[in-house]
């Protein structure tokens, strides 16, 4: 039975959250009035720094806590109701699983708790494995995992019930480049697959290439939501990278102004210019010292540069 | 349903990995088997002996088993964080409280199931005769034991397993002196009186699952009393486990 997936896969509204900890129970915000939306069938990225309340979230949306005020909804009912899970699937931070269980006894498990019946289960575990690259361990115990073997598990497992919503915390983190570009490689799959894809992370380079959407939480904070272009692009002060040849003490005072760093390497000088306006000004520069321009590389502003913007400003105006 | 006997399934494999079970029950077969001698050097009466050695190992050694295995299940899950992916599931949490429970009382059978062989060898070797008194006594061992787990279970939804275990043990000790407390409270003043009376009758009474000076006396117990005994085991258990759903239903996992 399929139901139809609604355009709205999540939501949040006015989460807030608060824990007491140490011995007099000092109490702590881990989320303050956190609105997001989710649109099927995209990619959203959910950033923030470590203590953000990424994880905090991401459990309030399974349930596993409540929080003190504010509602959440997946697929166009509240968390609270079990129901709603039978069509999401969720991979928590640095999982632990039973590591006694093979790949394959693992699955079955899962699958068991979401009554999928035992001639389908088999299937899906062989599609599953496969689709993970882990066919080979299907009768492995999962100690004898290496971390992204068992992060791939991980996925897997959440994938068991075919689910429309996947939800991951932090799923690159720990892996090395190969495990990382292989979870990216999975995500993109499943997005081609029709599914929509919410996962924390605080690796941006990550995001960047995978996100339609994202949002940054900085202390409990919203503190940008939107499409990866048009923050960066909002936000950027597209910076100029020029290595010239040639130019004089005299013209290095002169260029001076237009930029933002310099780093001379022998007959090379690398210059750091505020912006696309300074070019053609150091370009006279460079002539008139009979420099050469050997190569210009506009940067567009990346995520990271949005990034520390918006970490900077919240430690600043808390440091005020 | 199928939930719940998964995460039973999974619980009793996961109890059968813990060594100290095999460590309990090897000490449990020695103990009983130890009867053997006993019985070779002492003079008549030899009978008694074994059938109060046993039994009594199998009560002690069951109860050891599922205070030490039993504190550690849900804390565990929850310190390992395999209880996310879990509740992360459509399982509602009592059910993940039930398999949990349920998994343990398999894995209680299956050793004290073992125990009663050892001790049915020894009856045997001894040529002691068997009858169905024993049976009734080893039930309500086992009825004992599913309280006791059921006890720790609770504790376990809210303290640590340290703790948990200083409070089962606890109950354990007050369970079976219950009979002193409403006799000690007739002697204090009312204020006494009620107070202890309240916790007589708040404890679980666990004598009245002890059956073993009936087995060596001969006594026998009726099936009307039996029964009596087992409603009461099963309904205490039953209101622990859901004072324990409730306490879970409300706990946040962090």
């Amino acid at each position: 039975m399929m139901e139809a997936v609604p355009d709205i896969v999540l939501r949040t509204e006015t989460l807030r959250k608060t824990f007491r900890v140490g011995f007099w129970g000092q109490q702590v915000t881990a989320l303050e009035g956190l609105d997001i939306e989710v649109r099927r069938g995209e990619v959203f990225g959910f950033l923030g720094p470590n203590g953000a309340g990424k994880t905090t979230t991401l459990k309030i949306l399974m349930n596993l806590i409540y929080p003190n005020s504010g509602k959440a909804w997946i697929l166009g009912r509240e968390v609270g109701n079990v129901g709603v899970k039978r069509h999401v699937g969720f991979l928590p931070e640095s999982p632990y699983f039973y590591d006694y269980l093979t790949a394959e006894e693992f699955l079955r498990f899962y699958g068991d708790l979401f009554d999928v019946k035992r001639a389908i289960l088999s299937e899906r575990i062989t599609q599953l494995l496969e689709m993970v690259g882990m066919s080979h361990a299907r009768h492995l115990q999962l100690r004898k995992f290496s971390k992204g073997m068992l992060q791939r598990v991980g996925i897997a497992q959440a994938l068991i019930n075919d689910p429309h919503l996947v939800v991951l915390d932090e799923p690159m983190s720990g892996l090395d480049p190969v495990g990382r570009k292989e979870i990216r490689d999975l995500i993109l799959r499943l997005k081609e697959s029709g599914k929509t894809i919410f996962f924390s992370s605080h690796i941006l380079h990550d995001a960047e290439l995978l996100c339609d959407r994202v949002s940054i939480l900085v202390k409990g904070r919203l503190v940008a939501m939107g499409r990866v272009s048009d923050l960066v692009g909002n936000a950027s002060t597209q910076s100029v990278e020029m290595i010239v040849e040639g130019l004089t003490h005299h013209g290095l005072d002169r260029v001076r102004p237009f930029t933002e760093r310099v780093l001379c390497q022998g007959e090379r000088t690398l210059l750091v210019l505020k912006g696309h306006g300074q070019v053609d000004a150091v370009l006279d520069v460079v002539r008139a010292a009979k420099g050469s321009l050997i190569s210009m590389t506009p940067h567009k502003g990346s995520l990271e540069d949005l990034f520390m913007r918006e970490v900077g400003g919240q430690v600043g105006e808390q440091a005020a | 349903m199928r939930r719940v006997i998964s995460i039973a399934m999974n619980t009793f494999r996961e109890t059968l990995r813990e060594k100290i079970l095999y460590n309990l029950l090897f000490f449990a077969l020695l103990m009983i088997g130890s009867s053997l001698l006993f019985a070779r050097i002492t003079y008549g009466e030899f009978e008694r002996l074994i059938l109060d050695i046993g039994l009594g190992s199998i009560n002690l050694f069951g109860v050891i088993i599922a205070m030490f295995v039993g504190i550690g299940l849900v804390n565990k899950e929850i310190d390992k964080k395999t209880i996310y992916t879990i509740l992360s599931k459509p399982v509602p949490r009592y059910e993940f409280l039930l398999g949990k429970y349920l998994g343990l009382c398999l894995t209680l059978l299956v050793n004290t199931g073992i125990m009663v062989v050892g001790l049915l060898l020894v009856l045997q070797t001894m040529q002691v005769s068997i009858d169905s008194l024993l049976f009734k006594s080893l039930l309500l061992i086992y009825i004992e034991l599913i309280v006791v787990t059921a006890v720790a279970l609770l504790f376990s939804t809210f303290t640590s397993a340290t703790l948990s275990a200083i409070f089962t043990l606890a109950v354990f000790i007050i369970g079976h002196l219950s009979a002193d407390l409403k006799v000690m409270g007739q002697k204090l003043g009312a204020t006494g009186e009620t107070l202890l009376n309240m916790i007589y009758y708040l404890m679980p009474n666990l004598e009245r699952f002890n059956l073993k000076g009936h087995v060596i006396h001969r006594l026998d117990v009726g099936f009307a009393d039996m029964m009596l005994i087992v409603a009461y085991g099963v309904a205490y258990t039953a209101v622990l486990l859901l004072l324990a759903s409730i306490i879970f239903q409300r706990r946040d996992f962090q």
